[in-house]
């Protein structure tokens, strides 16, 4: 259920995530605020998903802090995160949703009901009993979803939920994504694909090698880039 | 091979001293299996999430004991229900209720190290996505325990293999009295010593088909739920 307080905005003050001794993000500033949809752009390894992480508060800056609204110590209530491979418990498919919402703190008389819209809401109802981990790819990648939105979360962090899938399976997921967008819930999404931008992105976020390279309006970002590596990038150049 | 034979006629004729025997092999070893089960199952799971100085010793010491030699457990038993003992004024020894004790105490850590393995390695998978959904301690052990229940299957009738075919523990704490605890495996010791061997044999085979019965049907049964549930 929607905490009382809100989780946004989202920001991230002078956050810098050392493992070992390698850098993976480098003194990022951000702030995301609510409205259209956040991508999160770079190629592999510029620290998409160590962002998204750290934006879920599963892991702890190296230095720097994270916030929401203004808090430090949120606790995931009103966030979901849809994982690259999101786990399926070995349970049906409706059974994923129910434990979704029972986290979520829904009532035990209304899971039945809740887990059924959902379930319409990602095409999965014909599905309902069948085991989670007998579907397919793109049928898992949207029960997931259905599971992240049982949280009727404000902010919903979604880690190349469409990176291994096909153009019928993406669209789906991108539709659902949509949708949650103008229900109101704030999307931050990582993506290497431009035409992703095109047809989602409210704003960009572009990552290269752990820094924050360029933070722009998605019209501005592709029409006019303003740093050397997003224009590379926007050209359709290997920005490596 | 006359042995064979006359072993099968005497599980034929329905012999009521052979059916007293195997009912309360049965029931000891099960009840066994079941505290084991009570304890074993979250105690392995707790082990799995739990981190702590001294636990790869914890763990070691777990897998280690899965080979307590019966004989150890059942006088360690045996010293603590003695007459003399502190645990005496109980009056158990030499009753069944005496052999489940020392049976539960020799399945245990079978039980609850391989539940730890199995539930460990689970929780790498799923460590992440419970932690984002913001799942506490008590529902991440319940969750891993019944994902993984296919799994743990293996590891209780591990638990009654062990139980049901050890003689060390149920001879020492229950003393082989006839009618009262003697049990098919110390009853085959008895009377293979005495040279009644129709009588050892035909009690062994029964043994051994109970044991594949047994997995035959959680074999079953997990292959037909694992179709449903996944």
């Amino acid at each position: 259920m929607r905490a009382a307080r809100s989780d946004l905005p989202l920001s991230l003050d002078d956050v810098s995530l050392i493992v070992g001794a390698t850098t993976i993000l480098d003194r990022v500033n951000l702030t995301i605020g609510p409205g259209a949809p956040t991508l999160i752009l770079g190629p592999n390894g510029s620290g998409k998903t160590s962002l998204l992480r750290l934006c879920m508060g599963l892991a702890s800056p190296s230095r720097g802090a994270v916030s929401w609204g203004g808090r430090t110590d949120g606790g995931p209530e009103s966030r979901a995160i849809l994982f690259q491979k999101p786990v399926m418990l070995r349970r049906s498919a409706a059974a994923n949703v129910a434990y979704g919402l029972a986290q979520a703190g829904c009532p035990r008389g209304l899971r039945a009901r809740r887990t059924e819209e959902l379930l319409d809401r990602v095409g999965l109802l014909a599905l309902a009993l069948r085991p989670a981990r007998r579907l397919s790819g793109g049928e898992q990648q949207r029960l997931a979803l259905a599971r992240a939105l049982a949280r009727q979360p404000e902010i919903l962090l979604l880690d190349e939920p469409t990176a291994s899938l096909d153009p019928a399976a993406t669209r789906f997921v991108e539709e659902i994504v949509r949708a949650a967008a103008h229900s109101g819930t704030k999307i931050v999404m990582a993506s290497h694909d431009l035409g992703q931008v095109r047809r989602l992105a409210g704003e960009v976020v572009f990552l290269v090698r752990g820094r924050v390279v360029e933070h722009a309006s998605a019209s501005d970002f592709l029409d006019r880039p303003s740093t050397p590596q997003a224009a590379a990038f926007v050209r359709g150049d290997l920005v490596l | 091979m006359s042995e064979t034979v006359s072993a099968w006629q005497l599980i034929a004729s329905g012999d009521a001293t052979l059916f007293a025997i195997v009912r309360l092999s049965l029931a000891v070893s099960l009840t066994a299996v079941a505290i084991a089960m009570v304890v074993g199952l979250p105690l392995g799971a707790i082990l799995a999430l739990t981190r702590f100085p001294g636990r790869s010793a914890v763990v070691v010491i777990l897998n280690g004991f899965m080979g307590l030699p019966p004989v150890v457990v059942g006088l360690t038993v045996y010293l603590l229900l003695s007459r003399s003992g502190p645990l005496g004024e109980l009056g158990l020894l030499f009753t069944p209720t005496a052999m489940v004790i020392a049976q539960a105490l020799l399945v245990l850590p079978i039980i609850a190290a391989l539940t730890r393995q199995t539930v460990e390695d689970l929780w790498h998978e799923y460590r992440e996505e419970l932690t984002a959904m913001g799942v506490g301690p008590t529902g991440q052990v319940a969750t891993l325990l019944w994902d993984s229940r296919f799994s743990l299957v293996t590891a209780l009738l591990a638990g009654f293999g062990r139980a049901a075919a050890e003689v060390g523990t149920v001879m020492i704490v229950g003393g082989n009295i006839d009618g009262f605890t003697r049990t098919m495996t110390t009853a085959i010791a008895l009377e293979t010593s005495k040279g009644n061997l129709p009588l050892a044999m035909g009690l062994g085979l029964i043994l051994i088909v109970l044991i594949l019965l047994i997995n035959a049907t959680a074999w079953g049964v997990r292959a037909w739920s694992e179709q449903r549930a996944g």
